[in-house]
């Protein structure tokens, strides 16, 4: 007798996100289903407008990534007008994206995801010494001095823990799954948790101001635009580049400190389902590659991030990434059309066929036929995953010297096979690699950049003519969002955006089935997985948010042709 | 076209200003009557978020009684109270906790929660949002799924006709609200925010989707997005717009609440007259170099370097309200003009299809409904606005300044 449970809203991530999963009687998950609830319609807003102002707009597909889809956006038009950017332009684009991903990370592991991992309850018994030593127990594994080893803030911490819970309500806390058997952690090691994540929702605050320095504002920074950035009083005053530093070594301390040694922690108290592999999904992975590291023009420079696909977790032998190799199903998507498509020729109008059966109040979706608005994409007729885990297997499998040495690390410290990368735990662990990684790199950068100022090179914008390059264009915008491989591709005639289409990380990872009935990593991932509790979804949770699900980013693909389905209203008259 | 050039040279050279707020001695007085019996009331009831005093907070958080006192006076004066205010905004943030917030996501970027947790200022907002007590918050909360969903349901219960819901994002009205659903039984958003509404004390729509329909109604609203104000009836709605909103004003709103248990005074947009009440051009740190004729002509050039004025550059400044030239964003670190971008107006209505662009108004590609282009220009009557037209009427209006650019024979 299987069970079919639904959970709606997923919480603790961006976007609107569904996950119906079907459950045997040993609690195993064997079906799993994945759909998002929200649809905008971006591209078909971005039709029709001035390509030089579609990065603002595009930036707004998603505030977590705030920054990234503005950057591919105007990327995509730079690569349709054969533009490129000054030295001090593509340093402080690396800066504003590097300072996004160590935020996001950051904000990821201890706002979003933590508390699959960390039982806030649990906490209330431990011992504020003892988790003092805790927390320097695993700074050493990663070896480094903790972030904080006095008794009196784990006390204070747990002091205001007992006040939350005592007056019984519990705010954001309340009505988790609070003392779920499948919480492996100690109440010490619980605490430090918690802790951090005090801590972290402090921190993260003056993380942002990174990408403000240099993007005006976090999120949605503004200071990006076709040719360069606009930046150029912050880059030629060193009082500016030296705040940036300055918030930037605290944050790395953090990241070093507590994050790593965090995850050592989870992972180490959670290895046996890394060991069994549980919420590996798909194991076949791509990355665009991302982080240009010299000036020759686009998709020609070294690369911090390597491109490449790995397929069934063979690291031996990566195969080169053909951006033709693109295409998208839309078979069991809100949306019309026969056969997958590449971006460049997407056409689809929506088609929304509704939820199927419902029964005592709930609506299930009918799996059989469309059941999300995001579409399936498809690479080289594979299905493959995307993100942080997908960047460190692909430079691994790469020889990337850089990456190969952070993961190589991380797994000798805390004494892990390879292996255990192929998991929800895994995909946890590779974020904060590649977020110590990106931690370090930045410091080359922000001296590469004070360097190239007081060298005397202020130039941050590219001249080009407008009118003759944006006749007839087309161009496109790949690399590397937080959540994983983003695609941009945009057609622009007589001055004017004539097809956009974007491709984004959640695309990839949250799809629906395709028209092979081939699973998206989400609903993948999903397959095997023991629940402890029906009522609980703590493990679906688990593996769903190891990946930073990112929903908004991911449903808005749709090229109406001119359908009308809104109204319009303008106002015709310049208020003063 | 002369009223329109008067229009116009009134607009760009009205004095740098902080808006008339002074009521009078009298209102005053009732006012602050008022907010005491109010916050007398409030320590009466039982805190709905945690029992912890703010005092107790900020002393576990080692913040000193004069930092604080710091942030009051700040804050005091972001909402145009006199400084006699200055102890009964204290108390107020003392009992801030007993506000229960609601804050619902429909279709948004979530970028507004992610402003709303970089609260500016000193640590303190943060602390005290952490102890106003917020019910249900879908990307913060622990809970997903029927879980999440009685959170949401037992607080509309528990605070019936107390609580603040905050909505994020615009709602799709389109084909019966399909584009966007939410709970184990597909409620439409449209249905949800319907139920929310019914038991609030008042909305506060953030953002400029949940305000003015934000990206998803800019044209052509493939979904109907429509922001709050036009789907709810029979509220108490106030106005938090922006792209994200600016936490501060956020903030704002909810100790204003506390204070004096009404909403602030909103101009006619519904917009706060405490953040809205002046134009960025207003009190821009660049104005001066507007006064002077001295503009940015091309990204990077001589006048970037010297942060001379965007509007040429496209800078929407004069268009809009806000407080952004004041307290700018992320604790002040920055804000778009002052990383030499231009403003886009992104506090004001349907700004994706008027201002939102790299030039000015003249030189617009506004994607009209009608698929006109440039000529739909002059239909939103900002024909005008061009450099030169700026040019004219600053001329006609200001005396020359010494060694200023000539605008003659600018391109329009």
């Amino acid at each position: 007798m299987s069970r079919h449970i639904v959970v709606d809203p997923i919480t603790r991530i961006e976007g609107h996100l569904r996950i119906e999963a079907v459950i045997d009687d040993n609690n195993t998950i064997m079906d799993a289903y994945s759909s998002s609830t929200m649809f905008r319609g971006i591209e078909t807003i971005l039709k029709g407008r001035d390509p030089r102002d579609c990065g603002l707009l595009a930036m707004r597909i998603c505030g977590v990534c705030t920054g990234t889809h503005y950057q591919r956006s105007i990327e995509a038009v730079e690569n349709a007008f054969d533009i490129t950017i000054p030295k001090n332009a593509r340093i402080v684009r690396n800066l504003i994206q590097g300072a996004l991903y160590v935020h996001d990370h950051v904000v990821h592991f201890y706002h979003l995801h933590a508390l699959d991992w960390v039982d806030v309850v649990s906490a209330l018994k431990a011992d504020p010494k003892k988790a003092a030593a805790e927390a320097k127990k695993w700074a050493k594994v990663a070896g480094v001095e903790p972030w904080t080893d006095a008794e009196s803030a784990f006390r204070e911490v747990k002091e205001r823990l007992e006040k939350f819970v005592k007056q019984g309500r519990l705010g954001i806390f309340g009505n988790g799954y609070w003392g779920n058997k499948h919480y492996k952690l100690t109440p010490e090691q619980n605490l430090v948790g918690v802790t951090h994540y005090l801590q972290a929702l402090d921190l993260q605050r003056d993380a942002a101001k990174m990408m403000a320095i240099f993007g005006g504002k976090n999120p949605h920074p503004q200071s990006i635009v076709v040719g360069g950035v606009t930046c150029v009083q912050d880059i030629q005053n060193p009082s500016r580049i030296a705040l940036f530093k300055t918030l930037l070594m605290k944050f790395r301390n953090f990241i070093k400190q507590a994050y790593l040694p965090d995850v050592y922690m989870a992972g180490t108290m959670y290895a046996d389902e890394a060991l069994d592999g549980t919420g590996a999904g798909l194991k076949s992975y791509m990355a665009y590659g991302d982080f240009r590291l010299d000036d020759t023009g686009f998709y020609n420079a070294d690369l911090l991030f390597p491109s490449g696909i790995v397929l069934n977790g063979d690291l031996k032998n990566p195969i080169d990434f053909d951006p033709e190799k693109i295409t998208e199903d839309v078979t069991h998507s809100w949306y019309r059309g026969d056969k997958p498509l590449h971006p460049f020729e997407g056409e689809t109008e929506p088609e929304y066929t509704g939820f199927g059966r419902k029964e005592n109040g709930v609506a299930y979706l009918d799996t059989k036929n469309k059941y999300s608005w995001i579409k399936a994409p498809i690479y080289d007729d594979k299905r493959v995953e995307v993100g942080p885990l997908a960047r460190m297997i692909v430079g691994v499998s790469r020889n990337d010297k850089r990456i190969t040495e952070y993961v190589t690390r991380f797994l000798k410290n805390g004494k892990l096979p390879l292996k255990v990368l192929f998991s929800t735990v895994g995909r946890t662990a590779a974020r904060a690699i590649e977020t110590e990684m990106m931690a370090d790199v930045m410091v080359e950068w922000v001296d590469e950049l004070a360097a190239n100022a007081a060298a005397g090179d202020l130039s941050t914008w590219t001249e080009f003519d407008f009118d003759k390059v944006s006749r007839d264009a087309k161009g496109y915008g790949l690399a590397e969002a937080p959540r994983g491989a983003l695609g941009h591709w945009v057609r622009i005639e007589n001055g004017l955006v004539a097809n956009y289409q974007a491709v984004v990380p959640s695309t990839w990872n949250a799809s629906p089935r395709d028209r092979e009935e081939r699973m998206g990593a989400y609903e993948a991932s999903l397959i095997g997985t023991k629940v402890a509790d029906v009522n609980q979804p703590l493990e679906i949770l688990r593996t769903i948010h190891s990946f930073d699900p990112c929903i908004a980013c991911a449903v808005h693909i749709v090229d109406t042709k001119g359908k009308e389905l809104g109204v319009y209203k303008v106002d015709t008259s310049c208020s003063i | 076209m002369t009223d329109r050039r008067e229009a116009v040279k009134r607009l760009f050279t009205a004095k740098s200003s902080q808006v008339e707020t002074n009521r009078g001695e009298l209102y005053y007085k009732e006012l602050y009557n008022r907010c005491r019996r109010r916050i007398d009331e409030l320590k009466k009831m039982e805190p709905s978020g945690s029992k912890v005093g703010l005092r107790e907070i900020l002393s576990d958080e080692g913040i000193e009684r004069r930092d604080f006192m710091k942030w009051v006076s700040a804050t005091t004066a972001m909402l145009m109270l006199p400084s006699f205010f200055e102890p009964l905004v204290a108390e107020a943030a003392e009992v801030m906790d007993r506000i229960p917030v609601i804050w619902v996501e429909y279709q948004d970027c979530a970028g507004n929660t992610e402003a709303f947790i970089r609260s500016d200022g000193p640590k303190i907002d943060d602390i005290i949002l952490d102890i106003i007590s917020l019910e249900f918050q879908e990307t913060l909360m622990a809970p997903s799924g029927f879980q999440a969903e009685k959170q949401l349901w037992d607080a509309k219960e528990t605070f019936k006709g107390k609580y603040l819901l905050f909505v994020e994002g615009s709602i799709p009205m389109a084909e019966n609200g399909v584009y966007g659903t939410t709970g184990p039984a597909g409620e439409t958003f449209a249905e949800q925010l319907a139920h929310l509404a019914e038991d609030a004390a008042a909305i506060v729509a953030v953002g400029s989707c949940a305000t003015f329909g934000g990206v998803p109604a800019a044209s052509p609203n493939p979904t109907g997005a429509k922001g709050v104000m036009d789907v709810v009836n029979g509220k108490p709605i106030v106005n938090i717009p922006a792209c994200p909103a600016n936490p501060a004003n956020m903030v704002g709103v909810i100790l204003h609440y506390a204070l004096t248990g009404q909403i602030p005074e909103l101009d006619s947009l519904l917009r706060p007259k405490f953040a809205f009440g002046y134009r960025i051009h207003d009190n821009c740190e660049r104005r001066a170099h507007f006064d002077a004729g001295e503009f940015v002509e091309e990204w990077g050039d001589e006048g970037a370097k010297n942060n001379f004025c965007l509007y040429k550059m496209g800078c929407k400044g004069p268009m809009t309200f806000n407080n952004c030239s004041i307290i700018r964003y992320n604790e002040s670190v920055s804000w778009p003009v002052g990383v030499g971008h231009g403003c886009i107006g992104c506090s004001e209505p349907d700004f994706w299809d008027k201002y939102a662009y790299e030039r000015p108004m003249s030189d617009a590609k506004i994607k009209a409904p009608t698929g006109g282009v440039e000529k739909s220009v002059d239909e939103f009557g900002l024909a005008v606005l061009t450099a030169t037209g700026v040019g004219i009427a600053i001329h006609a209006a200001v005396s020359l300044v010494a060694g200023r650019k000539s605008d003659e024979g600018e391109r329009s």
